[in-house]
């Protein structure tokens, strides 16, 4: 899709890859044939910019067809480079950073008044973590015991411009959400297992929102992608993208 | 204004089970009453707009009807951003209400008055906005909006504001506060009152001056707007809002493509000289912003002469 369209941001998006596998597989109770039940789970991207492989889980779950993949930012399509509320199985639109997590507090809040059982997973990026509206939600979601609630943060430790330790540090990070009240889990985002045990674990017993700092690489699996702020932009040549898919097994 | 709104909204929502109010620790005083009715549908979110714009967005795309309330400038310019893509883009059913329209908070300085608030959300996609001019039409505004299905915005002033006409029939159209042909004041808010007393003083002079409240700025029911204005000789826009953007540019568009259209001229608050650094109550900064009945009688007896 990224090499077709020649758009960008595949790293962020190999980054969650595992992710989206586990809570797509194990996780959301969502039916593709009844996308808008009320008893659902939402899942909220709120790291609009990796909409490749949001698209591509979605369409592998059976919300739409593979081939409508291809038609990915062509003209007329459904398929933005930022995450649109127009494809199904997609609950929001974003893509300016800082507004997925008041969403998806809104939605928990709904859920909860009307006992559906609903719970709400919130995927971050770490350099979105810069933006305050963020800690206006991270202050407000245990304060009012939201339980449903889970935030994930794709640590990939890069972001647009640089590392996140030089743009604007995020350390001591797992101590700052304990500090405001969050259920804190610190993993591996590559461990499926991990991964699966924290988020079967929402709502949490302790009745306060969950926090699932998922340590990642951005660009995880492609050799000569991982830990390189390039694939924030680049989109790969033919070669490039042969050796990707040779090196992912695809 | 406040206290009809919250009486009106009260009255809605127990009648829709599905309506919320969400304030930023602002409304000491008048939202209590339905947080003491509705403590399952009442949240003060704190002093954090973005946040409570995007919440908003959130209950509204879980089917509810979601009301937010701050002052002017706060649940508006302050999540801006929220309200266009959270808000308007995704057509969440949540209404925007700001108090202090204008200079309504006079003394307590610049950053409380909202000045830019109904042209800059009257731009955003799809939303509707009301600018009532007393509290008959503030009651109507909330029961419409209650069941617009709509993003709208709600622009009010304080209290105390007395009743300016007759009953409202069709807040969408124009409502005429004062027969008058000659000359026709179009008035968005409760400086409609003073074109009521500047017509009064021209009625004196000899003038047939009429005076007309456009509460509904979007859409603009513009036939019925041309309607009203039609045969005067001179069309008067009055708004506490400053002149780009508002009331003045919409009449202007909605004018501007046609072949015969009446002689127009704008009052608002001038974009520099709404930029006071001094206090003073609304009455005195309305009136050195160059909005005094006197300055509104001064203006179309000038505009008259030069015809």
């Amino acid at each position: 899709m990224v090499h077709a369209a020649k758009a960008s941001h595949i790293g962020g998006c190999l980054s969650m890859a595992d992710i989206l596998a586990v809570l797509y597989t194990r996780i959301l109770r969502i039916d593709p044939a009844d996308p808008q039940a009320s008893s659902r789970d939402r899942f909220v991207l709120s790291k609009g910019h990796a909409t490749a492989i949001m698209y591509a889980t979605l369409a592998e779950c059976g919300f739409f067809s593979l081939a409508e993949l291809d038609t990915y930012c062509r003209d007329g399509s459904n398929f933005t480079g930022h995450v649109s509320h127009a494809v199904p199985g997609v609950e929001v639109s974003t893509g300016s950073l800082g507004h997925g997590l008041p969403i998806a507090i809104g939605m928990a809040l709904a859920a909860r008044h009307d006992g559906a059982g609903s719970r709400v997973f919130c995927l971050l990026s770490d350099g979105e973590c810069d933006e305050g509206s963020n800690w206006e939600g991270i202050l407000f979601a245990p304060h009012h015991k939201l339980s449903n609630l889970c935030v994930i943060v794709d640590f990939n430790k890069i972001q647009s411009f640089g590392s996140v330790a030089e743009v604007l540090n995020l350390d001591p990070f797992a101590e700052k959400w304990k500090a405001f009240g969050w259920q804190v889990e610190e993993i591996d985002g590559h461990d499926l297992a991990a991964l699966e045990r924290v988020l079967s674990a929402v709502p949490a017993a302790s009745g306060r929102p969950t926090v699932v700092i998922a340590h990642t690489v951005k660009g995880k699996g492609v050799s000569f992608m991982e830990n390189k702020l390039e694939w924030h932009y680049r989109s790969p040549s033919d070669e490039l993208l042969a050796q990707a898919l040779a090196e992912v097994g695809a | 204004m406040r206290t009809t709104f919250i009486e009106s909204l009260s009255q809605a929502a127990s009648e829709n089970p599905d309506i919320w109010l969400l304030c930023g620790d602002l409304g000491y005083s008048v939202l209590e009453p339905f947080a003491a009715k509705f403590p399952d549908r009442y949240l003060n979110v704190g002093v954090a707009e973005q946040n409570m714009a995007g919440i908003a967005a959130g209950i509204a795309l879980s089917g509810k009807t979601v009301f937010i309330y701050s002052i002017g400038n706060f649940p508006t310019l302050r999540c801006l951003e929220q309200l266009r893509n959270d808000v308007c883009y995704h057509g969440a059913d949540v209404k925007v209400v700001a108090v202090g329209a204008g200079y309504a908070y006079g003394s307590q300085g610049y950053t409380h008055h909202a000045l830019e608030d109904a042209g800059i959300m009257s731009m955003l996609p799809g939303i509707e906005v009301f600018v009532p001019c007393d509290p008959m039409e503030v009651r109507a505004a909330t029961r419409l909006i209650a069941t617009s299905g709509k993003p709208s915005y709600l622009r009010l002033s304080r209290q105390g504001e007395p009743n300016l006409g007759a009953a409202v029939t069709d807040l969408r159209k124009p409502r005429v506060l004062r027969d008058g042909r000659e000359v026709v004041i179009l008035a968005s808010g409760p400086i409609a009152s003073r074109a009521l007393e500047a017509a009064g003083e021209l009625s004196g002079r000899g003038r047939d001056v009429g005076v007309v409240s456009v509460s509904c700025l979007k859409p603009l029911d513009e036939a019925a707007i041309r309607d009203a204005v039609r045969g005067a000789s001179l069309v008067v826009t009055l708004e506490e809002h400053i002149l780009r953007g508002g009331l003045f540019s919409l009449m202007a568009g909605a004018f501007a493509g046609d072949a015969v259209r009446p002689p127009m001229t704008g009052m608002g608050i001038p974009e520099q000289g709404g930029k006071t650094s001094h206090a003073g109550s609304r009455e005195a900064l309305l009136d050195a912003a160059g909005l005094s009945p006197s300055a509104i009688v001064a203006r179309i007896e000038h505009a008259l002469a030069k015809r």
